[in-house]
């Protein structure tokens, strides 16, 4: 299979096998017909290696936040496998599920919203232990433990969330997340409600559990700079689908596909002498509703490189839809678009 | 420096803030949100504001516009060419707000009214400071929708805003802005709620609208890449007060003030390579209701000594006349770079041993042997 994300090496922990998730649109009447889908993921995949990072970017509703609910079944896909460790998360039974979820767990982007304001802080990374049955004498301990290791002083467990400020809520949810001690960190746009100085140590916090405790994580944002910096491999997504996937440096660097051109040179960049130096690639328009994604290519309608092409190109374009594959690069990166053999 | 936008420099001063605070009282107390603001916008020119939230820079410019609550206190002197704004009645006021000094706020799906018209509602702007008959308005509505970038202007006209995109809505509000061809528009996190491909668009709208009215421009945002940029000049704001004011180069080469330095430091940037590892800035910002004496950013800073803590430092002028930094210390920040002045820690986030090797153990086992499954997080079940 050419679309599947390869990388020579290890065993992937986690593998996504064009998965697809619909929502159905149902229509206003008293019989509640399905008039139409929204497609938010339309066949992707990709695969984790055990300690490494994927980045998954795009804008908003490009479908990658649903990517990530299904991954862990929190949204149950539509079709599409999802193998962790080999073994199928689609079809699992509830109990397998449970089991799943002790190795592979999420961390929600807003702090505000994801920690149960009635408990203490203590209770709510108390909380996975209890429920798999593992808060036993040492729990206390245990909690201590992960607070010192998110970087939270112990002693403030018995206070509440509203104690807390944005980023010492977000390691909150970190030392929740790593209570189980799982394999695979989720983390849904675990950086972009903070501010920038409270940012970079939630980030680097990051880094280090990596580091230490050899975590996979597929690090779900809509900001490159913040994925380039903590990403062996991103995937770039629009609108549900994989337009190009490859180790950071090279997708950086040698970014094939229009869109990701255009997202990478729209970023501003923090140093006023290459910010006045910089061509910027203008995107026109929008993106299009995912309840009517255009055919063949999904980025056709607002491609800068499909404007200057030929007619009988350009008609290739909505005909066909462009394969993701490695279109010369090699080392993995591959792109989805018909016009950009290396 | 040569590749300075020269166009400001001999620029006549067109609003001035002088020693501006603004307090809130509430229930726990007064909330300093702003602590002597300084600043002058010269013609032609965008001077940038930045800050993280509650850094009091949203505030600071709707007290320019006069749009604080009644019971806000408001000290100091804002002047629009040289006339007073502050004490101003509000029918006085209407005829400065909009037409000389218009705003943009951050979230276009609030600032537009979704029962009018988007056609409707740019007339408003241009008959509210225009007797001018209803066609010719009509008219400039559609020329402003076509200047902000908008396709198909003459048809979108009759459209409501639901029927916009966020970056369309946002456009519209950049050209509700421009209607009057003000001499100043204040921008509050014009982008902010875009996605970057968006976000380039409206900038740019954002630029067009500026050159075509000749504007100066305050440009408020807690985006450091979008004010190196757009700005030509940057003001830093910590605590309700400007900590460093300087031209864009100055600001992003030359930070004078820990607090800049610091911010510049924790940022992720895309032209850098991954293993540089970001130097956040410890601690939280302090709160308004009761600052403590001294430098407000001293519990945060890695060069504070005993004097920060009893004397608050004045903002004042550094090597080149308009670059000020408020720091005691400023001069030893000359040529520094972030990683020289702060740690690259995660913030006293020290790993326990014990907890680190159980779990090394673990992942060592399952990237040896994935097939077999071990299952050693079962520990401690019965």
């Amino acid at each position: 299979m050419t679309t599947t994300d390869t990388t020579a090496g290890a065993e992937p922990i986690l593998s996504v096998r064009n998965l697809v998730k619909e929502f159905p649109i149902k229509s206003a009447s008293v019989v509640r017909r399905t008039i139409g889908a929204v497609h938010a993921v339309s066949g992707v995949s990709f695969d984790i290696q055990p300690g490494q990072t994927l980045g998954l970017v795009g804008e908003s509703g490009c479908g990658k936040t649903t990517t990530s609910r299904a991954i862990l079944h929190l949204q149950p896909a539509t079709s599409g496998e999802v193998l962790f460790q080999g073994r199928d998360v689609t079809k699992m039974s509830k109990g397998e599920l449970r089991r799943m979820r002790r190795d592979m767990q999420i961390v929600f982007q807003d702090p505000y919203a994801s920690l149960n304001p009635r408990i203490t802080v203590s209770e709510i990374i108390a909380e996975p232990l209890r429920i798999h049955g593992l808060y036993g004498n040492d729990g206390p301990g245990q909690v201590a433990e992960l607070m010192r290791l998110v970087g939270l002083n112990p002693e403030h467990g018995n206070r509440f969330p509203h104690e807390f400020s944005g980023g010492q809520r977000q390691r909150i949810g970190i030392a929740r997340a790593l209570a189980l001690k799982p394999k695979v960190l989720v983390l849904d746009e675990p950086v972009s409600a903070l501010d920038v100085s409270i940012q970079a140590g939630v980030i680097n916090l990051l880094e280090d559990l990596q580091d230490e405790l050899g975590l996979a994580y597929l690090f779900v944002a809509h900001d490159l700079s913040v994925v380039r910096h903590i990403a062996d491999r991103v995937a770039v997504m629009y609108l549900g689908k994989i337009v190009e996937i490859a180790d950071g440096n090279s997708l950086f660097e040698r970014s094939q596909h229009p869109y990701t051109q255009a997202l990478i040179s729209a970023i501003p960049i923090p140093d006023p002498r290459r910010e006045r130096e910089r061509e910027r690639i203008i995107v026109q328009g929008d993106v299009p509703s995912p309840a009517d994604p255009p055919s063949g290519c999904r980025f056709r309608t607002r491609c800068p490189l499909r404007m200057t092409l030929s007619e009988t190109d350009a008609a290739r374009c909505s005909a066909e839809e462009p394969e993701l594959r490695d279109r010369g690069l090699g080392a993995g990166h591959l792109t989805a678009c018909h016009f950009v053999e290396a | 420096m040569t590749d300075r936008n020269p166009r400001f420099d001999s620029g006549e001063e067109l609003l001035a803030v002088r020693d501006l605070t603004v307090t809130f009282p509430t229930a726990d107390g007064d909330v300093q949100a702003v602590r002597g603001v300084d600043y002058v916008l010269r013609r032609g020119e965008v001077l940038g504001i930045v800050g993280e939230s509650g850094s009091g820079k949203s505030v600071s410019s709707l007290a320019v516009m006069g749009l604080l609550p009644k019971s806000a206190r408001i000290q100091g002197s804002i002047t629009f060419q040289g006339e007073e704004l502050l004490g101003l009645s509000e029918r006085k006021l209407m005829s400065v707000r909009g037409k000389k000094i218009a705003m943009i706020f951050q979230d276009p799906m609030t600032s537009l009214n979704p029962v009018y018209k988007v056609g409707f509602q740019l007339e408003e702007a241009i008959l509210a400071h225009n007797d001018i008959p209803k066609e010719q308005a009509r008219k400039r509505a559609v020329e402003l929708l076509e200047i902000v970038g908008i396709p198909f202007p003459a048809k979108r006209i009759d459209q409501f805003p639901h029927e916009f995109s966020g970056g369309m809505r946002q456009r519209v509000v950049i050209a509700i802005a421009m209607a009057n061809n003000p001499d100043v528009i204040i921008a509050d996190e014009p982008t902010t709620a875009l996605d970057v491909t968006v976000q380039a668009q409206v900038l740019e709208s954002l630029r067009t609208a500026q050159q075509e009215t000749g504007a100066a421009m305050v440009l408020i945002t807690h985006d450091l890449g979008v004010v190196a940029g757009q700005a030509d000049r940057v003001l830093v704001m910590y605590a309700g007060k400007p900590v460093e004011i300087g031209t864009v180069d100055d600001i992003y080469y030359n930070p004078r003030m820990p607090y800049t330095l610091g911010l510049l430091g924790s940022l992720p940037r895309l032209d850098a390579d991954r293993a540089e590892r970001l130097t956040p800035i410890q601690g939280t910002p302090p709160s308004l209701l009761s600052l403590p004496p001294g430098c407000p950013f001293m519990p945060r800073c890695p060069l504070a000594k005993d004097r920060c803590a009893e004397e608050e430092p004045e903002l004042l002028v550094t090597d080149t006349t308009d670059h000020s930094a408020a720091c005691h210390y400023s001069a030893l920040l000359a040529g520094k770079q972030a990683d020289e002045v702060f740690s690259h820690t995660a913030e006293d986030a020290a790993m326990p041993e014990s907890y680190g090797a159980e779990i090394a153990g673990v992942t060592g086992e399952v990237s040896a042997a994935a097939v077999e499954v071990p299952k050693p997080n079962t520990k401690g079940v019965s």
